[in-house]
């Protein structure tokens, strides 16, 4: 299978702001790429840079074959793109929108509505609401149908998610997967670690440096030697205790419990009779499984260090 | 450029324009009310100029001057005093605008009035004053020759060409045109660019196979359409209310207009594209539209202005188009007298259209 995206050695500065850092990675035909980092990471930027809106300050961006500075023209008909911001017409509405696109590629609604069909269908049912009036969630499958409804090969989503409720995006997750029978390239980028584990393959980026790529299940395989949950009815002072013990490399919260990622010496009996010497006697210490979360905090903790 | 994408990108306009709840009704509501109400309001003819007389000659003479005085249409004899301290007390206050003293023994010695004028509101004032001598010296003429007395010489003839009565409406209406294609062509077209960049909807239009010139014309082409049409409902006004008909060519009127239009909106979207909110490219336009009204010849004829000003005002694009109005509305001139103001206006045209295109980028 060729690669769709191919990045190599890109860097962008903005003055004295380094985005992006010699960032390199591909993506395969039909394959759904997830670009996981915080936010400020360069993730936008490297989208501005896929859809042709930026020029790199070095390195080589090919698109579906294309060069992004060179044949920006041709690309821009190929790509369907859905910025971070909300970048429909507010004031038109949801059918208007969607023709609207569709006229911009010289494309019938009718002939590519199989392709929007799931997505579109919960919209359908009110088509002159004013797309600016919609919910976070609807305003998002709105975008997604419009970027879609001239079928291109390569979907570049910035952030699809975010602000998002938990329910609209999970449904949204399940669009993109359905996405995927037509053989659509899809590149997707958010800051909840959580969604990784949705896609293919996906990318580490902080800093504008790219910290891993592979699939999740790779990434995290390994990661739960020495990772711990630790509970207590004060989670405060048990965070504080568990950071001054020497086998705790490092503690952090996560959801409801605290994760622990313990030294070679790390015994879980022998650090809670410890920390019952602190007053704090009420610790459950159990193995964690490790999740992205905790190899991004694990490689961001290197990086300082 | 692809005129099925502009065909689509046109439709989208003129959708969201009839989403919109106020431009539609200001494009509408703003030439009416600025034609029908304006020319009635914004008047340079001066009434009820306020006079006091101090009087201290009480002779039948100056009675009869003061008679006259309040007769005349434009003047009122607000009161007559015996001092000239009382007479600035009413100045002062701003109840009277001008004081006619007329000296002791004036009916026998023939000797000099003193007219002073309140210089706050000067227009009124310089005005008023004019009025009151010629009321005066007209009295006194009269009264000389019904005493067979020598006629003193006669004061110089005054006719005013192209428009006898100095109306003012033939004055204003066409002026008046400029100020609505300013800010129907020149401000419309620069915030609704700038609006997109504001919604983040231009991001999405710039990944998309929209060529620049393509996006640029879809905001220009409605307002060029609505500030033809103004000019037509401006003209149409001018002779069904006012009675005021152009002398020359229409056409040539609307060549003027058509070119007016391509500068004002070329700037608009050249503001527009160097901004990055609605309030800078109000801020600019604002800067630029205050110049272009003021020294374009719409208030103070550019022969008025000190001598380094009137070279400015070569810069002021609306100052041809001005010219161009007045001299075919009033005059009639015909586009082979009017050349050089037509090529500026062409010039600044293209100027500004070049511009717009090259401060329009597609990459962020």
């Amino acid at each position: 299978m060729s690669n769709v995206v191919e990045v190599t050695d890109v860097s962008k500065a903005y003055g004295a702001i380094q985005a992006l850092d010699k960032v390199s990675f591909s993506v395969k035909e039909g394959e759904m790429f997830g670009l996981i980092g915080p936010d400020g990471a360069g993730k936008s930027t490297l989208y501005r840079l896929l859809s042709t809106l930026l020029v790199p300050d070095s390195g080589k961006l090919t698109v579906l074959g294309m060069d992004t500075v060179k044949d920006y023209r041709a690309l821009r008909r190929q790509i369907g793109y859905m910025p971070e911001r909300f970048s429909l017409y507010p004031d038109l509405s949801i059918a208007e929108n969607l023709n609207f696109f569709a006229d911009l590629f010289g494309v019938s609604v009718k002939d590519n509505y199989d392709l929007i069909a799931p997505i579109f269908s919960q919209l359908a049912k009110f088509p002159n609401r004013p797309a600016g009036k919609l919910s976070g969630g609807m305003k998002q499958k709105l975008a997604l149908s419009c970027a879609l409804i001239h079928r291109p090969p390569l979907l570049l989503l910035d952030e699809p998610t975010t602000g998002v409720d938990a329910v609209s995006r999970s449904e949204f997750w399940d669009m993109l997967a359905g996405l995927r029978k037509y053989g659509i390239t899809i590149l997707v980028s958010t800051s909840y670690m959580d969604e990784a584990t949705l896609c293919d393959r996906i990318a580490m980026i902080d800093h504008g440096k790219i910290l891993r790529t592979d699939t999740p299940e790779r990434l995290v395989a390994g990661l739960d030697e020495n990772l711990y949950n630790a509970v207590s009815a004060n989670m405060f002072r048990l965070l504080a205790g568990l950071r001054s013990l020497p086998e705790v490399i490092d503690c952090y919260t996560f959801g409801a419990t605290l994760h622990v990622v313990g030294a070679e010496s790390f015994k879980a009996d022998e650090v809670k009779r410890k920390l019952a010497t602190q007053g704090i006697d009420d610790v459950n210490i159990y193995p964690a499984k490790g999740v992205i979360e905790d190899l991004f905090i694990k490689l961001t903790r290197n990086d300082q260090e | 450029m692809n005129l099925r994408i502009l065909k689509a990108l046109l439709h989208k306009e003129v959708i969201m324009m009839r989403h919109n709840p106020i431009i539609p009704k200001m494009i509408v509501g703003l030439p009416l009310m600025a034609l029908l109400i304006i020319p009635l309001v914004a008047t340079f003819d001066v009434k009820n100029v306020e006079v006091v007389v101090v009087d201290n000659d009480h002779s039948q003479l100056s009675r009869r001057i003061i008679a006259d005085i309040d007769a005349s249409q434009e003047l009122a004899v607000k009161s007559v005093l015996t001092t000239h301290l009382q007479a600035m007390d009413l100045i002062e206050k701003g109840e009277a605008d001008v004081i006619l003293s007329i000296p002791p023994h004036f009916s026998r010695d023939i000797s000099q009035l003193d007219v002073e004028a309140n210089g706050v509101n000067a227009t009124k004032g310089m005005l008023g004053m004019q009025y009151v001598v010629s009321s005066a010296s007209s009295t006194l003429r009269m009264a000389n020759i019904e005493e067979g007395l020598p006629v003193p010489s006669q004061a110089s003839s005054v006719l005013y060409r192209f428009n006898p009565t100095l109306n003012f409406r033939h004055y204003m209406i066409p002026a008046l045109m400029v100020f609505l294609i300013i800010m129907i062509c020149g401000f419309l077209p620069a915030l609704n660019l700038v609006s997109e960049k504001e919604s983040g909807t231009i991001e999405a239009m710039n990944v998309t196979p929209v060529s620049r010139i393509t996006f640029v014309l879809s905001k220009l082409i409605p307002f060029w359409v609505t500030g033809l049409l103004v000019v037509t409902v401006g003209m149409l006004i001018g002779f069904f209310v006012y009675g005021v008909a152009p002398a020359g060519n229409i056409a040539c009127i609307y060549l003027a207009a058509i070119l007016l239009s391509l500068v004002m909106s070329g700037l608009g979207v050249a503001i527009a594209n160097k901004s990055a909110t609605m309030l800078q490219t109000i801020f600019v336009m604002f800067a630029f539209i205050i110049i272009f009204q003021l020294m374009g010849g719409l208030f103070t004829p550019i022969g008025s202005m000190p001598e380094w000003a009137q070279y400015i005002t070569y810069a002021v694009p609306p100052r041809f188009f001005n010219e161009i109005m007045r001299s075919i509305y009033l005059k009639g001139t015909t586009i082979f007298e009017l050349r050089s103001q037509f090529l500026w206006l062409t010039g600044y045209a293209l100027l500004a259209l070049g511009v717009a295109a090259l401060t329009y980028k597609k990459r962020a």
